[in-house]
């Protein structure tokens, strides 16, 4: 597993960014790193606001305050053209997949392929096909509508989306909840895969202690609004913040962080 | 490599024959942005191995490799391989080796069908007369399903939705008002402006009075509020009850022990029965004053003639004509539109489809029943 790069220039710096909705802040000034190369896992309570952070960052959600910047550029300082051109190196999985309904599998795939790329349509097919067996699904499936689809299909034809453009970096919210563990387990030897051979950066919003501890460098924890646990899985193991310990330690955790010392 | 420019001079990839074996030479970015020029070069790479089926491919000179490139080169092996040819990559990493292997892993058993493209037929009349069997049972289908839930609903008053209904009666009937005043106001006046037009020449002005009288309240009245609706509330009950079918909201219901059809589609065909009679009722009176406002600063007819010459023409029958239409019109928009909405499917384009069907629908079966009214009012005298 390669280690997350600490001297080069992070891809996502986040600084003391604020965000809330109404009269409440769900984030209160959070800084947090992305380095490049590195597997990131952003673990926390249902509602912490995981999925509100990488909202924030890419840029579906306004902040209140703080600064974010991808790969080197502030978002806030760029024009619409200039941010198009960012946003087209990282890819996304939503939480809920968010497939495109009135196209089939393996056109949600080629969408942004076709937009940004000069393919030939035996290319494009090719391509679409090899993601999708990467992902564990097949050309048949690639046929499906997405309302045709399991929830666990959902998710990998969602990644799969994600994937399309070869990105330097993915935000995934929660590649791995409801697969079974053994594809769960594919999914993430798919992620080191990908980490190892393209030298992807991933930012992993995850409940999954599996994926945590096998393909993780880096952990960080929110909760009460902001990170409270930032390092490897050993340690959050001795970790002191409460959540912290009952999460990694408690009846669930403790299988995993018991034989460490290791990772 | 002697003649390294022969065949292929890409900054890409470079090839030549030298002693019976196909040397390549790839370099620079192998990746998606310029996968086209890749598939061209090892397009000419694979047919040059016809000639010498040995290819070796060295990859020393490769600076960004992705997904994209590591297909075509496993592409190219399967081509020269289903040749009877051979291809050696040499000079990769380790870590583009295995997305090479990654690649190779990759069946492509099945050729993914081509994707349909958008279909340009000519509209299938006989397919839309045959699908309207079905949609006539469909039809069949909610009304008995709504009567069963209105008798429910009768003897159980408690179960019925009556906030549901109030605030559906306050979108489909309150909110309606301007625009359908505004509407029949118009056409009001146009049909009196062209009447007036059109018959002074026979010096026939009063008898437009008549004209304009039964003509708005047997027909434009009730037809131009019942297309109104059709479009304004028909289009939106099908798309309310689509989107909740689209995210499992009916199931749902339907789970937790609760008929959709008392909940959900009752008290919303109930309202448009309730309102089309009280629209259509305002609307007649629109239409009568916009071409009573024709009548007196158009053709120069005093206020008081024309409202005693449309006293005599406008007998009672009249009137109930156009209301007694009203609330079966009312029905079969409200059924049309939520059967529509219960028979979308998983996408937006399907969510579309049927409230565009619904409307075209409703106003379809208001024309139809209109017909059929007329022929039966004639049957009865009115
Ligand atoms: N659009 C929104 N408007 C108002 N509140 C929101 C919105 N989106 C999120 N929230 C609130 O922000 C908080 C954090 O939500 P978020 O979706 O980030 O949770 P999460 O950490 O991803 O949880 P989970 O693990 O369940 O996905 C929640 O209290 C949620 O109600
Ligand atoms: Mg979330």
């Amino acid at each position: 597993m390669a280690a997350g790069n600490a001297t080069a220039p992070p891809i996502v710096r986040v600084r003391d960014l604020t965000v809330g909705f109404g009269a409440k802040n769900v984030l209160e000034g959070v800084s947090l790193d992305v380095r490049p190369r590195e597997i990131l896992g952003v673990v926390g309570g249902s509602g912490s606001g995981k999925s509100v952070l990488m909202r924030t960052i890419i840029g579906l959600l306004p902040k209140r305050a703080g600064s974010v910047e991808l790969f080197g550029h502030d978002v806030d300082r760029l024009d619409a053209a200039e941010l198009r051109l960012v946003e087209r190196r990282f890819g996304v999985l939503f939480q809920h997949g968010a497939l495109f309904s009135s196209l089939t599998v393996m056109e949600n795939i080629q969408f942004q392929m076709r937009e940004v790329l000069d393919l030939s349509q035996r290319l494009l097919d090719e391509i679409a096909v090899a993601k999708l067996e990467m992902v564990g699904l097949s050309a048949a499936d690639g046929r499906k509508w997405p309302a045709e689809l399991s929830g666990g299909m959902t998710k990998r034809a969602a990644m799969a989306r994600a994937l399309a453009l070869d990105p330097e970096f993915v935000f995934l919210d929660e590649p791995t909840s409801g697969l079974d563990p053994i594809s769960a387990g594919e999914v993430d030897d798919m992620i080191a895969t990908l980490q190892a051979t393209l030298g992807l950066t991933v930012f992993m919003v995850t409940h999954d202690l599996e994926s945590l501890r096998t393909v993780c460098d880096r952990i960080v924890v929110i909760a009460d609004g902001g990170i409270v646990a930032d390092g490897t899985m050993a340690d959050m193991a001795r970790h002191q913040h409460p959540w912290v310990k009952s999460y990694f330690r408690g009846r669930r955790g403790e299988a995993f962080v018991a034989p460490a010392g290791r990772k | 490599m002697a003649a390294a420019d022969l065949a292929g001079s890409d900054t890409l990839l470079t090839f030549a024959v030298s002693r019976g074996r196909l040397l390549a030479r790839a370099r620079g970015d192998w990746t998606c942005q310029n996968a086209r020029e890749l598939e061209a070069g090892l397009a000419r790479l694979a047919h040059a191995s016809r000639q010498s089926p040995r290819v070796s491919i060295d990859m020393s000179g490769v600076t960004a490799f992705d997904t994209f490139g590591a297909w075509l080169v496993e592409r190219l092996r399967r081509d020269i391989a289903a040749a009877g040819g051979k291809l050696a990559v040499a000079g990769i990493s380790a870590v583009n080796r295995a997305l090479l292997d990654e690649m190779a892993a990759v069946s492509h058993r099945e050729p993914p069908a081509p994707p349909a493209g958008p279909r340009f037929a000519l509209p299938d009349t006989v397919g839309a007369l045959a699908a309207l069997r079905g949609d006539a049972a469909a039809f069949l289908v909610m009304a008995g399903a709504l009567v069963e839930a209105s008798a429910r609903a009768i003897r159980r008053p408690r179960s019925f939705r009556l906030t549901s209904t109030v605030h559906q009666f306050d979108r489909v009937a309150w909110q309606a008002v301007p625009i359908i005043l505004m509407i029949t106001f118009l056409i009001g006046a146009i049909i009196a402006q062209q009447g007036f037009f059109q018959f002074r020449r026979f010096g026939a002005d009063l008898y437009v009075v008549n004209m304009i009288g039964f003509l708005i309240m047997r027909e434009i009245g009730v037809l131009l509020v019942a297309i109104m609706v059709a479009g304004r509330t028909g289009s939106s009950y099908t798309a309310e009850l689509g989107s909740m079918k689209m995210r499992e909201e009916i199931d749902a219901l339907k789970t937790m022990g609760f008929d959709p059809v008392e909940i959900l589609i009752l008290p919303r065909v109930l309202v448009i029965v309730l309102a089309l009679p009280a629209l259509t009722f305002i609307g007649s009176m629109a239409a009568l004053f916009g071409a009573g406002l024709v009548a007196v600063f158009y053709a120069g007819m005093s206020p008081d003639l024309y409202i005693s010459q449309l006293r005599e023409a406008i007998s009672l029958d009249h009137f109930k004509v156009g209301l007694i239409k009203a609330p079966f019109i009312g029905a079969v928009i409200g059924i049309i539109a939520c059967a529509e909405g219960l028979k979308v499917r998983g996408s937006a384009a399907s969510l579309g489809e049927h409230t565009t069907t619904s409307v075209v629908k409703s106003i379809f079966m208001i024309i139809v029943l209109d017909g059929l009214f007329a022929l039966f009012f004639s049957g009865i005298g009115m």
